[in-house]
């Protein structure tokens, strides 16, 4: 009998620890297809950050480091640099990338470095308890804004793929989520794109997947889901904003 | 015959880097060190190694992480207040168990403070700096040819000992142009790292991390880490002696202080006052047992610092209440000339009885 559906050879047999519904673990699986078809697991370092996904080293295969809070994009940089030969990619969520981690998302963009970066914004801290995050809609409640995120007091959400793709630098961005059979296709052949292009030796790469965080949002997944829709998609449009 | 030429000891910092093989440097710039990654950017390509200006020294000390997780020699260089931004990154560093080389060419502080000399980051080196139960090792040079000799003794002790290493330099043995003996003839150390991340390619997957959720896991390593700083305790002190053996007064001071006192010693003894210089190389791990051998014998002590005074407390640990220790510092940048060094050492320095020989 023909199997139809197996475990992705880029995972370990370990189980995901996130939240029941959470995104986190949809696009784990997600990047292990991708680098099952693509056949570079065994030539790839993959960098995860602090955040709920800070285990992922435990979840994927292939060689892995952890960064420190936001620095993952530093640590790429400095692994492909080294072994420019090798697959790096970085996998990091908007507190790690869109706040703490400013500076390095954008001059790794900037400088084109030849590595491919998985943002997942799920407008939250996850890891930490649903604090404030810099992508928070105007409105949205979290724990360090219980009435909302006043834009007076706390200004409004970064939008990531907008500025980077103002640089020269990277070659592919692209917003993503994976709400629908449809945006699940879209997200698995940008991350797919943004792999191809480190292959073929272009460029910088990022995918910003909208996501969830069930959890914090104090929602079910299939609720969440529709907010992102709903809430998220008119603050971040999905597309492609740079091909090259 | 061996290559001699004039340089600043922060261009033979790169060329002792060039010597120890070092595969890529991650920097950005900062007075007094900028001709290290100057010169960094054309040694390192022409040796088939990486350069690349940071937008940080954060990211700098990242890369360094990243380049030493793939089992690369690695190194950063910076000064004081960029060295302050690098604390997380060498916390991560020795807590991954990564080999790496920090070259601090201090200056004065705190604060911005200035270009100029200084050797207030002793404490930040030497007792850890950034968080969490670690030791650096710390080279410090007192010449030219010492910046040369010391990098590829410090990318030997990264990788023996896992862990990042120091060298801790000021602006003035930085900046000093002094003749420089390249003679390239460096031990060779087994450099094989099975644990580094370079791709799978058929072994199991390695992952480099400092992030242990047991609290019994996160303790075996830092009982690991302990037991490779007792071993550098025994086995990795060096330190030099200048006219020790039968001294009053013994001056302890590295870097350009050093200098300085080893001037002071000469005066002294022109003066028939036996003074000595004792230097240590390591400051961690500080040559503990050989100060307190040495106050054993009845000499006096002092440490001669451009800061207000940190080796001091180390002098003062190893002599253990043994001997008298004092202490001559100047800060902010300023350096002692011998001079005023001799006169202290004349007034309160020497014990009564030589003082009186002098008289
Ligand atoms: C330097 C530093 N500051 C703060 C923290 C605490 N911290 C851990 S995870 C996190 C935020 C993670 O949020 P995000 O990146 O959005 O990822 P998520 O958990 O939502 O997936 C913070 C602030 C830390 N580990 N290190
Ligand atoms: S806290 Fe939120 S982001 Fe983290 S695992 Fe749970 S649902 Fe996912």
């Amino acid at each position: 009998m023909k199997k139809v559906f197996e475990r992705p050879k880029a995972l370990t047999q370990a189980e995901f620890s996130y939240c029941p519904g959470c995104g986190h673990s949809i696009i784990h699986r997600m990047i292990a297809e991708v680098m099952d078809e693509l056949n570079i697991t065994d030539s790839t370092i993959g960098v995860c950050p602090v955040g709920c996904a800070v285990f992922m080293y435990d979840y994927m295969s292939c060689d892995m480091i952890e960064a420190a809070h936001g620095r993952a994009p530093a640590v790429a940089t400095g692994v492909k640099r080294v072994l420019p030969d090798s697959f790096v990619w970085a996998y990091q969520g908007d507190g790690d990338l869109a706040s703490i981690g400013t500076a390095e998302i954008i001059h790794a963009a900037a400088r084109g470095e030849k590595i491919s970066v998985i943002f997942i914004n799920n407008t939250t801290y996850g890891m930490t308890g649903g604090q404030m995050a810099p992508t928070t809609l105007v409105g949205q409640r979290a724990s360090t804004c219980p009435a909302g995120r006043d834009p007076d007091k706390t200004g409004y959400p970064l939008r990531i793929c907008e500025m980077l793709a103002t640089l020269d630098g990277p070659s592919y961005l692209a917003r993503v989520t994976p709400t629908s059979p449809a945006g699940l296709v879209k997200t698995k052949g940008s991350i797919t794109r943004a792999f191809q292009n480190q292959l073929d030796g272009i460029s910088f790469s990022l995918v910003e997947v909208l996501s969830n965080c069930p959890t914090h949002w104090r929602m079910t997944p299939i609720e969440s889901f529709k907010w992102i829709d709903e809430n998220m998609v008119p603050v971040y449009p999905l597309g492609v904003f740079v091909d090259r | 015959m061996a290559n001699r030429k004039l340089m600043k000891g922060n261009e033979a910092i790169c060329y002792g880097a060039v010597a120890a093989g070092c595969d890529a440097f991650f920097g950005y710039p900062i007075t007094p060190q900028n001709e290290i990654p100057e010169l960094m950017s054309t040694l390192m390509p022409a040796n088939n190694a990486v350069f690349l200006q940071a937008e940080s020294e954060v990211s700098a000390i990242n890369m360094v992480y990243g380049a030493a997780s793939a089992g690369k020699r690695a190194m950063t260089s910076s000064s004081s207040p960029g060295i302050s931004l690098k604390q997380e990154g060498i916390s991560y560093i020795a807590g991954a168990e990564l080999p790496c080389v920090i070259v601090n060419v201090q200056r004065g502080g705190p604060g911005l403070g200035n270009t100029q000399a200084g050797q207030a980051d002793y404490f930040q080196t030497v007792k850890g700096g950034g968080h969490g139960d670690y030791k650096v090792l710390t080279l410090a040079p007192w010449s030219a040819q010492e910046c040369y000799e010391f990098m590829p003794l410090a990318f030997d002790l990264a990788d023996q000992y896992r862990g990042p290493v120091a060298i801790l330099m000021d602006a003035i043995i930085g900046q000093m142009l002094e003749a420089v003996e390249l003679h390239g003839d460096f031990p060779s150390i087994d450099r094989s790292k099975t644990w580094a991340v370079t791709g799978t390619r058929g072994r199991a997957h390695n992952v480099i991390n400092s992030l242990w959720i047991d609290v019994n896991v996160m303790e075996e390593l830092n009982i690991r880490l302990q037991a490779r700083y007792r071993t550098a305790e025994r086995d990795e002190v060096r330190y030099a002696e200048y006219q020790v053996d039968d001294a009053d007064l013994v001056l302890v001071a590295y870097g350009c202080p050093a200098r300085v006192c080893r001037t002071v010693v000469d005066l002294a003894r022109q003066e028939g006052l036996k003074v000595g210089l004792f230097r240590p190389i390591t400051l961690y791990p500080f040559p503990t047992a050989r100060i307190a051998e040495i106050a054993k014998s009845g000499s006096q002590f002092m440490a001669v610092e451009m800061s207000c005074g940190q080796m001091v407390e180390d002098v003062k640990l190893a002599v253990n209440g043994a001997a008298e220790v004092l202490f001559y510092g100047r800060t902010g940048g300023v350096v002692p000339t011998p001079t005023e060094v001799f006169n202290f050492v004349v007034e309160y320095g020497v014990s009564s009885c030589a003082a009186d020989k002098r008289a």
